[in-house]
């Protein structure tokens, strides 16, 4: 997981092509959470076959997020090889480069340079190679779609797949590739069909819970009624009397299998077992915020700059932010298949690390890594949520007792309880306006959220940003931790609290000003990209200056996430009696540097910003304790087609930039952008996330008795 | 024991019969037995509509239909939808608009819109939101739906009836 420390503003340079890049690192441990180096062969990363098909492996997955493809892409780019001779093999730790996960939006950034390099590195070595054997200098050759010719006497040819004979590239050349510069980019900054369309819209894409293999039994698992509850007794001879069934019983895990689900199902009913149940009564939505607030814990301090304790502001302004706990709730629920074979175990999962989960399920049936290989199918939604992956575990352990193939599905009950949620959390901002107008000072502290996202990108003096707890990275086991059951990262963990209270304060100080909310951070920013796509998402939704609250219910909020730059403009009704919000039109303006693949780009924008809209206004997990209370759908809602906004993006291009991160910055300004859209159109400041109508109606009722 | 028992329907256009004990589930028979396995497993109690499939043209939650319900009847899944190797126009849309980002609701999409248009061919706006709103997305498509939907209605209302 990331390493909870902010780096300095440092920024790597990266030369590529004529012209310098830069690789803006405002979130180095990103790049420092990879425990290995990729590897520098690259054969490790494609092979070309005698046919002339090209095999890519990658360690990352595909759950949406469009990698397949734009992978795909990048070594199409730097190959010279058409998009339809490449397959990609993504995530099977047998063969592909070691990878310690999907998240963070770190394939296109990390993983995508190492990628990039092997291709162009093939192709430099292809080219030297063809230069021996058709006996002329490299720079009199060139490349189509993987056959290599001399200029001028195109007849000279000889194609990448003679020259490789489907083995290793073996030969070395001793200058290292330039990548391609954008401005020669053919096949990367496209929008090519996905790869995996057409599997995608005839059902025969294939997700973990869809693999069969003969003989396979499928589990389930005896779940606690509560976290921390205590299994007293179980009495699982009912469900053994049925017919076909098995049990597996080992310490903590009771399991029962059968050949049909629905059986196994059936007999898990059966069992009988007694709990000793922890109080329900410790933390309840209404008094966790308490109970982070009393936490233990020393404040790390991760920005300062000049004495914000100090200062004397003409107009103070303090406030206090809250957010509940939010669950990941992927359609596709955590699924694993095993099977051990030959003395080796295969475990395929839903899972957003592979590798990881390799060595857990080597560690706890005592295996040589080596033996235990995971495959990732296609996934259906991780959003940081498959990052935990117990039900690999859980397939791989009941495999090797029952010698049998095991498929663990959990069900949409279990996807709820065993979720690790993004946590409730709470921000303090002590700041103001000096008699200039200008924001006089920036005391910050974030609660149990982490510190992605929170350091203060506006000029301001004197700023101090402190961090309690530790976010999605706390313990979860713990017994003393503030949370009643497990926490972890939910897309831009801890970037969408952190923005929210961020943005939230500053539309707030602007209002104190008289500004307009857009002027108000222009005036107070001087960061170059952040001022351009302010500019560009105000542009584009046609925005016109007037200070908040306008009666208009429009909105502005501005991010930095996983190295990419994002502004977003809101428009919103209230409905007064109510307390209903309708978003009703969303402009997001996005600079992720050079775009790989824009339409995916944009699906992100679109997929992040609907996502967005529960967390700001209707997803919020209900519990008593450790029991969770939301089970399903029903009770717990997600952002659907009814209310959905009419949603535009831009993507500012910067072929100076390289590519950033597209999978979560398009969330982070999202309840922020609604909360101040809110402002506008009615004066009400909401300071909790959820905006549920009963907290919309309670801040319009203390506006009206104030 | 459940009493097993001989089942006849018609699955994607061909009549299929089963021996299978009364009570199972539509979906669990698709995806185990017929290893039809592009109805989706989402939540098993009908808020999500993952598992949609259309039972004499309209659309149903497998989760939730008992197998007897079948007999006689109709079932269609996504599997049916493209006929000899040619993607149906919904299919080919979802793919132009890129309506789609992890899939996993994809099948129950495509088929709620045939229904849709089986029944409405011109459906207006809200007409298309409220029917596709029975089932979720988590990955956030659905503008991308409703244009690939959008889309195909106006295809067909150029075409002369
Ligand atoms: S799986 Fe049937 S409605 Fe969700
Ligand atoms: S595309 Fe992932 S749930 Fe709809």
């Amino acid at each position: 997981m990331n390493q909870p420390v902010m780096p300095g503003r440092r920024e790597f340079f990266l030369k590529m092509g004529g012209g310098i890049v830069m690789i803006l690192a405002a979130d180095a441990p990103a790049f420092a959470q990879q425990r290995r180096p990729y590897p520098e062969d690259l054969n490790a990363y494609l092979v070309i076959a005698r046919d002339g098909r090209i095999t890519v492996f990658s360690g990352k997955v595909e759950m949406g997020q469009g990698i397949l493809t734009s992978q795909a892409q990048m070594v199409a780019e730097e190959l010279d090889v058409d998009l339809d001779r490449i397959d990609m093999v993504l995530g099977d730790t047998d063969r592909c480069p070691w990878d310690m996960g999907t998240f963070g939006s770190l394939t296109t950034r990390m993983f995508g340079p190492a990628l990039r390099a092997a291709a162009a590195q093939a192709r430099l070595t292809l080219l030297d190679l063809a230069a021996h054997k058709l006996d002329v200098t490299p720079d009199r050759l060139q490349v189509s779609n993987g056959v290599i010719s001399v200029s001028g006497d195109a007849a000279r040819k000889v194609s990448y797949a003679e020259l490789s004979q489907g083995a290793r590239i073996a030969h070395v050349v001793p200058q290292k590739a330039v990548l391609r510069a954008a401005k020669d980019f053919k096949r990367m900054g496209q929008s090519p069909r996905r790869l995996d369309a057409v599997e995608k819209v005839t059902g025969g894409a294939k997700y973990t819970a869809d693999m069969r293999l003969p003989g396979m039994l499928y589990a389930r698992i005896l779940r606690p009624p509560a976290h921390g509850a205590k299994l007293i007794e179980a009495d699982t001879r009912a469900a053994e009397a049925l017919p076909g069934v098995t049990v597996v019983r080992e310490s903590e895990l009771i399991a029962v299998l059968h050949a049909d689900p629905e059986a196994a199902s059936k007999a898990l009913a059966r069992v009988r077992a007694r709990w000793e149940n922890p109080p329900t009564t410790k933390q309840t939505p209404e008094n966790i915020f308490d109970h982070i607030l009393a936490a233990k814990g020393e404040p790390r301090v991760i920005q300062e700059r000049g004495d914000p304790g100090a200062a004397k502001p003409a107009k103070p302004l303090s406030a206090e932010y809250r957010k509940g706990y939010v669950a990941h709730a992927p359609i596709e629920p955590h699924a694993a298949l095993a099977e051990m074979h030959d003395g080796k175990l295969t475990v395929w999962a839903s899972t957003q690390t592979p590798f990881p989960v390799q060595e857990q399920i080597a560690q706890r049936l005592k295996l040589d890594p080596k033996q235990v290989r995971v495959r990732v199918p296609y996934i259906g939604g991780g959003f940081g949520g498959k990052s935990a992956s117990e039900q690999a575990i859980e397939a791989a352990v009941l495999a090797v007792r029952t010698g049998k193939p095991v498929q663990v599905a959990r069900t949409r009950e279990e996807e709820f309880f065993l979720d690790t949620f993004d946590p409730a959390c709470v921000v303090q901002i002590a700041s103001g306006l000096d008699a200039q107008g200008h924001i006089s000072h920036w005391d910050y502290t974030v609660h149990a959220a982490g510190e992605r996202g929170a350091e203060l990108l506006y000029d301001v003096a004197d700023v101090r940003m402190r961090s309690v707890g530790r976010g999605y990275y706390e313990s979860t086991a713990a017994a003393d931790s503030v949370h009643p059951f497990a926490i972890g990262p939910w897309r831009a963990p801890g970037a969408n609290m952190n923005i929210f209270a961020i943005e939230s304060h500053i539309d707030t100080l602007a209002a104190l000003a008289g500004s307009d909310p857009l002027e108000f951070r222009l005036q107070h920013m001087r960061n170059p990209r952040m001022r351009r796509v302010l500019q560009a998402a105000a542009s584009a939704f046609g925005w016109k200056a007037a200070a908040a609250p306008s009666r208009r219910g429009f909105g502005i909020a501005c991010g930095m996430d996983a190295g990419t730059c994002v502004a977003v403009c809101a428009h919103v009704s209230v409905d007064v009696e109510s307390g209903e919000i309708r978003v009703r039109r969303l402009v997001c303006a996005q600079d992720m540097g050079i775009v790989v693949n824009p339409e995916g780009a944009k699906m992100q924008i679109e997929g992040c910003l609907t996502m967005g809209l529960g967390y700001a206004l209707s997803e919020e997990l209900r519990f008593a304790g450790g029991r969770v209370l939301d089970r399903n759908f029903d009770s717990y809602p997600l952002p659907r087609f009814r209310g959905l906004p009419k949603i535009e993006s831009v993507l500012i291009e910067d072929d100076t930039i390289a590519p950033q991160g597209g999978g979560e910055p398009g969330i982070v300004c999202t309840g922020a952008v609604i909360a101040n859209a809110v402002f506008d159109a009615s004066g009400a400041r909401l300071l909790q996330l959820p905006m549920k109508p009963e907290r919309v109606r309670a801040a319009l009722a203390a506006l009206a008795s104030a | 024991m459940d009493a097993k028992s001989s089942i006849t329907f018609t699955l994607n256009g061909k009549q299929t019969t089963l021996e299978a004990d009364d009570d199972r589930t539509l979906l669990w028979v698709l995806r185990t037995d017929l290893e039809l396995t592009g109805a989706r497993y989402g939540c098993g109690e009908g808020p999500c509509g993952a598992c949609t499939v259309l039972l004499d043209e309209r659309p149903v939650r497998a989760c939730r239909t008992p197998l007897w319900q079948v007999a006689g009847k109709s079932v269609m899944t996504v599997e049916g939808l493209a006929q000899d190797g040619k993607l149906h126009p919904l299919q080919q849309a979802f793919i132009d608009h890129g309506a789609f980002q992890c899939g996993y609701c994809t099948s129950a999409m495509l088929l709620t819109a045939w229904a849709l248009l089986a029944e409405n061919p011109k459906p207006s706006r809200p007409q298309i939101v409220a029917a596709m709103d029975h089932v979720l997305c988590r990955c956030g498509a659905h503008q991308r739906i409703l244009a690939a939907v959008e889309a195909v209605a106006a295809q067909a209302s150029r075409r002369p009836s």
